[in-house]
Parts: structure tokens; C-alpha cells; sequence
């Protein structure tokens, strides 16, 4: 009897044995393509293996294209143009296309795979993006719901961002969590320090990163990140301009702010900040010490939900109506607005109508 | 089973509808069945690994399994050998025509889970079909699987712009399309008998 199981079990064995082989063997036949090579711009070459998807392809050449789902062809963030090379769009992707970038080229690189050589178009400064490996130095609250926290880069590296950037930060599987998710955060310090950042960082019910960062990071626990990404950054022009945050997006300013310290700078700007009740406010004694520095800076605290028991002087309600005073002249003034998708879109449309401020000259980065 | 080939092809697809009589194969009938080009690269794909699965699962059964005496490991076998030849024939396609790797690639892992393949390839066990007779009931399950899911994404198209309670949309509705459209086919039954 013990003979005919292990009879019986051998015999499967060997045919699931055979068939993987036959797939081993084929996949070294069918799926090698060789060498192929990924023209970057027109200007790079990169050589790699075939049969990849682009996203990886080019990330294992340090090249990090932005990518929320981890290549599963979720979230879209990973378009980038395909001139030639790139085969049809694959049904995974027409859902996360509009007509016009399909006319475009643009495709999702983590769906494309390299079988032969490839051109393709991408922002130059996605070669500025790299993988970081970090260790936290110091985690302090701003609030009863708001931390800053900060990563010390390993040895011998050195982020280059711009003011406003923002990096994605990976968790680690915790508790019930059991994969690894990527969340961007906006960068808080300063551009001139370039071996650790600082993200502020806002804790959302059920949300998995923001949860991850209260409850389980302590000072010297091992994080990774890549960056810095974004077109959300601070333009060297000499327009005034008008700050607008709620929230933790006040990351982003302190970043701009912390910046302009450092370059100088005779621009007028105007900071308001939306918040709930005074538990909400930070930073305060920074935003007072900027005014104190520049030539011409002014925090605005604004609470949407102050109680008679706080006895807040500042101003309540809703941040529109404040912005009358701040400009001067709508057609030299650049508005840098961070916070909720709800809050960016109110601002927005009472910029645009209420104030005059060209749509161009509106940058914003909004919490998805 | 004396019953011939041809006869054997035709009452697959009309009194023994794999899908529509044994409701074989329902998770991407429903899944996929949203837009007709989708439903028809599916229903192709499902013709052809039908064919070839069955066609290969029929000799791995008389051939190895029957005289090996492992008959009662059949389920298993049989599940590894459509896997692995669904996972071959990607390697095959991508490589060797890419157009249709793309038009038809991103159904073929899809079609590895497919109960309506599983249920052929027992089919022809139970009823004891010869080699011949297996390659003709498997091409008339495919042809019968495929023309079912295409009715069903016609009706779907044209049921967009229908009014469907809430709680009926998506599965619920097309089930009860399916339902009709079986009690429908139990008109094609006189015909002929294959069980």
C-alpha cells in the first residue's frame, strides 16, 4: 500500500516536473530578447535586458519614473511618451488615458514591455530622481495629529530637489497591512540641506501610510523613498506671491520659505494658512520669525471652526475673502496653494474670478 | 459512446450549450462580457485552448493516468496541463505574433480559471468519448461558449441605456439575461441528446 502511494506520488511529481521544465525551457528560448536599447530623449542610450516592463527596466537603471500602484496599472502615474518601439495600447491602459495623450504617445511605462529597441520621452527631471535608504532621526508633534518627521540619508548620498518637491515614501507591511505601499509627502526643510529631509506628516483615519508613520516609525527605524518629484516647486521670478495652505500642507511653504532665507529675497509674500481651531495651528513661532527676517512677509492664520472658549483675535472663516489685502496687482502675483482637493479647487476658482489671477500663474499640489 | 463526431460538434453548441445548459464557465461570461470586441477575443481564446487542452488532456489520460492506475488524480492533471500549456502558449504568442498577443494576451491567464475548459476535459472522461469525438465536442463547446458571451455582451450593450433597478445592475441582470437565454436553448433539446 505505502509503495502504490509513493508510486502514485512520484508519478505526479514527474508530470508536474516535465511540464516546468518545458516552461523553464521555454521562457529561456521564447522570452529572450536580447539586449535592447531605451533612447532616452533622443540623447541617452541605456542598455538592458529585454522582456521587462519599461518602469522597471528603467529603474533598475536608476531611473525613477513616479508610480503609486507599484506596476500594476492602477493608478496612471507613470505615463511617459513612447515615440517608437512601444506596440499597441494594451486594453490595461485605455482606461487611464484621455484621446489626447493617446495621441500623444504617452503610454503607462509599467505596462509596455521592451522586446525591442525603444524611444522614449521623458521630463529631464526624472534623471534627478534616485532611491534613497534613510534612518529617522527625529520624529516631533506639531499637533495632536500632525508630525514632523525627519530622515537622515544614508552615508554618501545627497538629495537634489527643489522647493515644493515631494518624495514617495515606502511603508513597511505592519499589523494587518501586509503589502508595501508608496505615498508621496511633500518635503518641509530646505533644498541647501542635502543629507536629510523633513516630511510633515497628517494622520488620515484608515489610511495606510499616515497610520504607519504615527504608530509604528520610532527614532532610528530603517526608511526608504524616492524623489524628488513634482512641478509643484517655487519660481525664480520677482512676482509677489501669495501662499495658501491647510492642514500639512504647510510642508511645501516651509520648504519655500526656508529657501528664500537662504537665497534673500524683497518679494512680497503673504502666507495664509487655514486651520480648524487653534489645536490645528504650528509653526507659528517660524512663520513669526520669517516675518521678522524678511522685508516683506506676513503670516495669516485663518480658523474655520474657532470656539468663544479659545478667545482667537486672528481672523475666522473662509481664507477667500483675506486675499484682498495681500495683492496688489493680479497680474504680478503667483499663487502657491497646498491642501486638501476641495480647498485647491475653492481658492482656485476665487483666484481666477475674484481676483484676476491668471490660471498659468497658479501652482498647487493637491493631497489625491 | 457510438455517437458520431459531427453529430457530437453540433449539439455542443446548441442542446448541450456548456454554459448556457451547465452553466460552465460563468466568472468571465460575466466578467468580460461588458464590451463585444473583449467577449470575442475571450470566446476565440477559450475555441483554441479548448481544442488543444482537451485534445492533450484526452492523451495524458489513456496514455499515463489509465495505465499508471492514478485515474483518481485526473482533476489534478488535468488542471496542471491546462495551466501549463496556457502559460506555453503566452510564451508563444507574445513572441512570435505580438499583434495578436495584444488583442488577445491579457485573456489567456483568465482562461487558465476557466471551469467551462475543466468541465470538457471531464466530459469526455464520463462519457467515454474517443479522440476523435473529444476535438469535435471540445470545438463545439468553444464555438458554443463564444456565441453565448457574445449574445450576452450584445444584450449588455444595448442594456446600457436601459433603466435597470439599482440593485439588478451588473451580475444580478445578467444572470436572469442568462437564465432566459437557457430556457431558450432547452428549445434546441429534442434535436439530439449527448449525456
Amino acid at each position: 500500500m505505502l509503495i502504490r502511494i509513493l508510486e502514485d506520488i512520484a508519478l505526479m511529481s514527474g508530470i508536474g516536473v516535465i511540464l516546468a521544465l518545458i516552461l523553464v525551457l521555454a521562457q529561456r528560448w521564447l522570452s529572450n530578447y536580447g539586449e535592447v536599447t531605451i533612447n532616452i530623449n533622443g540623447k541617452r542610450d541605456l542598455t538592458v535586458t529585454g522582456g521587462n516592463s519599461l518602469l522597471s527596466s528603467l529603474s533598475d537603471e536608476q531611473i525613477f519614473i513616479p508610480s503609486a500602484c507599484g506596476g500594476r496599472g492602477t493608478c496612471g502615474a507613470c505615463k511617459c511618451q513612447v515615440l517608437e518601439g512601444g506596440g499597441p495600447i494594451l486594453p490595461t491602459e485605455k482606461p487611464l488615458l484621455t484621446k489626447a495623450e493617446m495621441a500623444d504617445n504617452v503610454r503607462l511605462s509599467c505596462q509596455v514591455k521592451v522586446k525591442s529597441d525603444i524611444k522614449i520621452q521623458i521630463p529631464e527631471a526624472i534623471f534627478n530622481i534616485r532611491r534613497f535608504n534613510s534612518v529617522i532621526e527625529e520624529i516631533v508633534d506639531y499637533t495632536y495629529d500632525i508630525k514632523g518627521v525627519t530622515f537622515k540619508l544614508n552615508e554618501g548620498q545627497s538629495i537634489d530637489f527643489k522647493a515644493g518637491q515631494y518624495v514617495q515614501l515606502e511603508t513597511k507591511p505592519y499589523e494587518k497591512i501586509k503589502q508595501k505601499v508608496m505615498r508621496a509627502y511633500s518635503i518641509s526643510s530646505k533644498p541647501e540641506i542635502r543629507d536629510r529631509i523633513q516630511l510633515i506628516i497628517r494622520l488620515v483615519p484608515e489610511g495606510v501610510c499616515t497610520t504607519w508613520v504615527h504608530t509604528q516609525l520610532k527614532v532610528g527605524d530603517k526608511v526608504d523613498f524616492t524623489g524628488a518629484y513634482g512641478d509643484f516647486y517655487l519660481r525664480d521670478t520677482a512676482a509677489d506671491i501669495l501662499f495658501v495652505a491647510g492642514g500639512s500642507g504647510s510642508a511645501p511653504i516651509k520648504s519655500m520659505l526656508e529657501h528664500l532665507q537662504e537665497v534673500g529675497t524683497n518679494r512680497k509674500m503673504t502666507y495664509f494658512f487655514g486651520a480648524r481651531t487653534t489645536k490645528d495651528l504650528y509653526l507659528d513661532e517660524e512663520m513669526r520669525a520669517f516675518e521678522e527676517f524678511f522685508d516683506d512677509f506676513e503670516y495669516v492664520p485663518v480658523l474655520s471652526h474657532a470656539t468663544e472658549a479659545e478667545n482667537w483675535q486672528g481672523k475666522t472663516g473662509y481664507l477667500m475673502p483675506y486675499f484682498k489685502d495681500a495683492i496688489r496687482d493680479p497680474k504680478n502675483t503667483e499663487a502657491y496653494l497646498c491642501g486638501s482637493p476641495g480647498m485647491i479647487a475653492a481658492v482656485t476658482k476665487s483666484l481666477i474670478n475674484d481676483y484676476g489671477i491668471a490660471e498659468e500663474k497658479i501652482y498647487y499640489d493637491s493631497f489625491g | 459512446m457510438d455517437i458520431s463526431a459531427f453529430v457530437l460538434f453540433w449539439a455542443a453548441i446548441f442542446t448541450g450549450n456548456i454554459l448556457l445548459t451547465y452553466f460552465l464557465g460563468m466568472c468571465s461570461y460575466l466578467s468580460i462580457s461588458k464590451e463585444i470586441e473583449s467577449a470575442f477575443g475571450l470566446g476565440v481564446a477559450v475555441i483554441f485552448v479548448l481544442i488543444v487542452t482537451s485534445a492533450l488532456n484526452w492523451l495524458v489520460y489513456y496514455y499515463i493516468l489509465v495505465p499508471f492506475h492514478i485515474v483518481y488524480l485526473q482533476y489534478i492533471v488535468f488542471i496542471i496541463v491546462i495551466a501549463a500549456f496556457v502559460q506555453f502558449l503566452e510564451l508563444i504568442i507574445e513572441r512570435y505574433t505580438p499583434a495578436l498577443y495584444y488583442s488577445l494576451g491579457i485573456f489567456l491567464p483568465l482562461i487558465t480559471v476557466n471551469c467551462a475548459i475543466l468541465g470538457v476535459g471531464l466530459f469526455m472522461i464520463i462519457r467515454q468519448y474517443n479522440f476523435i469525438q473529444t476535438v469535435a465536442f471540445a470545438a463545439g463547446s468553444g464555438i458554443g461558449w463564444l456565441m453565448a458571451i457574445l449574445m450576452l455582451a450584445g444584450i449588455r450593450r444595448k442594456l446600457k441605456e436601459k433603466m435597470v433597478p439599482v440593485g439588478l445592475r451588473g451580475a444580478g441582470i445578467s444572470l436572469i439575461i442568462t437564465g432566459i437565454m437557457a430556457l431558450g436553448f432547452i428549445g434546441f433539446s429534442g434535436i439530439v441528446q449527448i449525456q
